[in-house]
């Protein structure tokens, strides 16, 4: 449910962009999201179509780029893709692991005209 | 013609920063402060009125208490002896942020105590996201909830600076496995804290006080 501010704060960063670059009307929003966040894209869709309104936003389509997780064994080194079942090591079953990727969540770019 | 414009921002940083803020103003203030998180019902009011009991006065303490609705849980720290005790209604959210804990700081005079609690909203999922410039973060699991619950809510478990596990007097009725959930916690959170606890029985608590009392120095 917390996507409606998270939304908010996404137009407010691609205006003031935009507004930097001059541009007329933004038409794409690059947004990379880590597996391990948690947002949900479907949400975040549904409140900018009610909040981009009457922007020069208005008509931008929204990209989510996917990055999967991926840790690190903190005792063998191995890197792994945590599964929902378990979250030790594959490779020599410690644990203790430190998150290389998948918390991302950020406006990668903007496509204006 | 279009032109790409390279961002490359943490969309959470408008909050994040705020954060900040908010720490700096109470660490200036000399108080040590905790953001309590847990699933609804997990026990988070029930600590604070165990803690407060159990601290007798030796520190002075404030609570804010994040709902959606009601004063019901401000109302049971004042009643537990809290010296002053802030409801936020979030009226909807399902998290506290950074800017809703800013507003209720204002209607504290921080100087006036030792520690401050913040009771956020119950969720395993959203409070994780939002830092509210706390020193530290404390995740209560209970053991009703399951074993499996690091497993399915790691970035809650992963965050937090120490790890409740609240109603071990249920122990005997539920299935929970011990070792399993604590070994879904060490992948992530490598040597975090943990108070195995029960608000029912006082058993564990002294080593939890303990742990707070020991911070707010
Ligand atoms: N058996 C047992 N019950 C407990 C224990 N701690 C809390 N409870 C009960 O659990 C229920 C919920 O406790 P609360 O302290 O209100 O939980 P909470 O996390 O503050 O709940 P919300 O603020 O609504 O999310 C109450 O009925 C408590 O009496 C415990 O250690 N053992
Ligand atoms: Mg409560
Ligand atoms: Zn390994």
């Amino acid at each position: 449910m917390h996507e409606l501010p998270i939304t908010e704060s996404l137009l407010k960063i691609a205006l003031q962009h935009a507004e930097k670059a001059n541009a007329r009307r933004i038409t794409d929003l690059h947004i990379v999201m880590g597996e391990l966040a948690t947002m949900v894209d479907d949400s975040i869709q549904f409140y900018w179509e009610i909040i981009a309104k009457d922007t020069i936003a208005e008509k931008a389509i929204l990209h989510f780029r996917r990055v999967p997780a991926e840790l690190q064994c903190m005792t063998c080194f191995e890197k792994y893709h945590p599964t929902d079942k378990e979250l030790v090591c594959p490779n020599c079953h410690s644990v203790g692991a430190k998150i290389i990727k998948g918390e991302e969540f950020s406006l990668d770019a903007i496509d204006v005209e | 013609m279009t032109q790409r414009v390279s961002i490359v921002e943490n969309i959470l940083n408008a909050n994040d920063r705020l954060a900040e803020e908010n720490r700096t103003r109470i660490q200036s203030a000399g108080v040590f402060s905790i953001n309590i998180m847990a699933s609804p019902g997990a026990g988070k009011t029930s600590l604070i009125e165990q803690t407060l009991s159990r601290l007798n006065g030796k520190l002075r303490v404030a609570t804010i208490d994040g709902d959606i609705a009601t004063s019901i849980d401000a109302d049971r720290a004042a009643a537990a002896g809290a010296q002053a005790a802030i409801q936020i209604n979030t009226g909807g959210d399902c998290h506290l942020d950074a800017v809703m804990l800013h507003g209720a700081l204002e209607q504290l005079d921080l100087t006036l105590f030792d520690l401050l609690i913040v009771e956020n909203v119950g969720n395993l999922v959203c409070p994780a996201s939002f830092k509210l410039g706390t020193h530290k973060s404390v995740l209560v699991a209970s053991v009703p909830e399951g074993d499996d619950k690091p497993y399915k809510y790691p970035g809650m478990y992963r965050g937090v600076d120490a790890l409740v596990i609240n109603k071990i007097d249920l122990l005997p009725y539920v299935t929970f496995r011990m070792d399993y959930f604590e070994r879904g916690v060490q992948v992530l959170n490598p040597g975090v804290s943990t108070f195995p606890l029960s608000c029912r029985t006082g058993e564990g608590l002294d080593a939890w006080v303990d742990w707070l009392t020991d911070n707010a120095k």
